[in-house]
């Protein structure tokens, strides 16, 4: 096993995830997100179950010196609420609200062939290239 | 309030699913798991390039291989414009890269790790994902 296999298997069960949860869906997204509307409060439920993984996960695992297949673990070294973070998430959030795609289900969805999943992909990659460009 | 298409099992269960790949990839690769971060380095750093590739790749694969194990019918529908999609792949992914994370790095792995940066995140975007949702039903 190394960290390109590993790779490979972690993306391959989010997609799996993803699809089961039925977040591929953007509508199924948006029905989260008309909490004023017709509300269908399935997202607590996908965040709640991964927590409920990744919470005891990072908790139990804070005095590992290493990780399994590579020599350090890469943690976020950023610490401080700044406006870039509220800026970032705030824009975030409205391209969300949009459609109900964010990043992983925009991907998984490329696996449904279909067009508007590819533009929205490609979108998103220029958003990328010009936030680097803008903030360089 | 009126609850509508509501699926608890079927949630919960992807949610697991996606909380065990975040720990395969913190436990083995020393990584967390943010789609925004693992998918925008491939275009802007030559930094565990394979890596994040595979992940994508593998993100692709599991819908397929939901479609040919479990069931074949997978529930997708986009409706909207060409040009609403663009803006708001633009908005995501300048979005995300600006905050430095999207829902499963700022919110599976963040609030996991109780950071107080991901947790703020994920309330802003939520807010903000929400108000759009609720103003675009006010102007159609």
């Amino acid at each position: 096993m190394n960290t390109k296999l590993a790779s490979g298997i972690a993306g391959i069960i989010f997609g799996l995830g993803l699809t089961v949860s039925g977040m591929i869906n953007p509508e199924k997204v948006l029905g989260f997100l008309n909490i004023f509307g017709a509300w269908d409060p399935s997202l607590i439920l996908v965040m709640g179950g991964a927590l409920l993984v990744t919470t005891p996960m990072f908790f139990l695992s804070k005095n590992k010196e290493k990780p399994m297949l590579c020599e350090t673990f890469s943690l976020p070294t950023l610490t401080k609420i700044d406006s870039k973070l509220i800026l970032g998430a705030s824009i975030f959030g409205i391209g969300w609200g949009l459609i109900g795609l964010c990043p992983g289900p925009a991907i998984a969805s490329l696996a449904m062939l279909n067009t508007h999943s590819l533009i929205f992909v490609g979108s998103m990659i220029a958003g990328f290239i010009l936030q680097k460009i803008i903030f360089k | 309030m009126q609850i509508v298409n509501f699926t608890p099992l079927s949630a919960f269960i992807g949610g697991l699913l996606i909380g065990y790949s975040a720990l395969i990839f913190y436990l083995l690769n020393g990584r967390i798991a943010g789609i925004s971060g693992i998918f925008s380095n491939i275009f802007l750093s030559k930094t565990n390039w394979v890596d994040n590739v595979l992940f994508t790749i593998g993100i692709i694969i599991g819908p397929f291989l939901y479609k040919i194990f479990i069931n074949n019918e997978v529930n997708f529908s986009i409706s909207t414009s060409v040009d609403t999609l663009i803006i708001a792949g633009l908005l995501v992914g300048f979005g995300t890269k600006l905050g430095g994370g999207c829902t499963s790095g700022h919110g599976v792995c963040g609030i996991g790790r109780l950071s107080p940066r991901s947790i703020v995140a994920t309330l802003v975007f939520m807010l903000t994902a929400i108000l759009t949702v609720f103003v675009k039903g006010l102007v159609s």
